[in-house]
């Protein structure tokens, strides 16, 4: 699933631990500087994420709301 | 990052001494997460938790003598599902009752979309979790090697002291 060489993840659905499971999964597919682009509807995602981003070494680019149990966020492998 | 050595991943040391579905998940949600975010993790199971390193799991549970458990139907329409029915303790020792506790709680868990706990312990070792059976209380209760998933290691309580003597984070479940 990729997009202008973006990788793009759907995690809606996902419940706690899947979301970082898959995010953890798919940054070892990208290149270092590789971007995963990810939707999920986890309401835990907004605390996870970012704490999974801190503990793995790796960079939370952004993290929004778009809709009423829908997050899209952007990370990047920094190693 | 860990505390004493911020060059190297946190530690994460579990002990999981339970063997019922409800206490199963503890370990390896923690586990499974705490691996996917690059720590190192070690899971000791010991007692009745040792039943969760047999390659097919089969943990029940129960609301007798588990007064916290919402007796919640998983099937139906919302209102439905979001009655809490009363049953009274003595019916909660009926045969098969049991039996169809365990099965309206995995079907609260499907229908939530969790993962069940076998794949929450694959996902474990395929992130390098260490999955340690506990040698002691193998021998206690007749455990043998052959019993567990292969990629289960055995120890005793000395060896994942040691371990756990440098996890910044360490649980008893």
């Amino acid at each position: 699933m990729s997009s202008e060489g973006k990788t793009v993840l759907d995690l809606k659905g996902l419940l706690c631990p899947m979301p970082v499971v898959k995010i953890s999964l798919a940054m070892k597919t990208v290149p270092v500087g590789g971007i995963v682009e990810a939707t999920a509807s986890d309401p835990g995602v907004v605390a996870d994420i970012p704490a999974w981003a801190r503990s793995s070494g790796n960079e939370l680019v952004s993290l929004e709301k778009v809709g009423d149990r829908e997050f899209r966020f952007l990370v990047k492998r920094l190693k | 990052m860990s505390k004493s050595d911020p060059t190297k991943p946190k530690r994460l040391a579990i002990i999981a001494s339970k063997g019922t579905l409800d206490m199963a998940y503890i370990p390896f949600i923690l586990g499974s997460t705490a691996a996917a975010m690059g720590w190192e993790v070690g899971i000791f199971f010991t007692f009745f938790g040792l039943t969760l390193l047999k390659p097919k799991i089969q943990a029940s549970v129960t609301p007798l003598g588990n007064p916290a458990m919402p007796m919640k139907m998983p099937f139906g329409p919302k209102w439905f599902q979001n009655v809490v029915w009363p049953i009274p303790v003595f019916m909660m020792s009926i045969p098969g009752f049991q039996a169809l506790a365990t099965t309206l709680m995995k079907m609260t868990f499907k229908n939530s979309n969790v993962a069940t706990i076998e794949e929450l312990r694959d996902i474990c070792i395929q992130f390098g979790a260490r999955l340690i059976g506990c040698q002691m209380t193998m021998d206690v209760f007749g455990f043998k090697r052959e019993d567990f998933i292969p990629q289960a290691e055995i120890a005793g309580a000395a060896a994942f002291l040691e371990y756990a003597g440098d996890a910044d984070v360490s649980l008893c479940v």
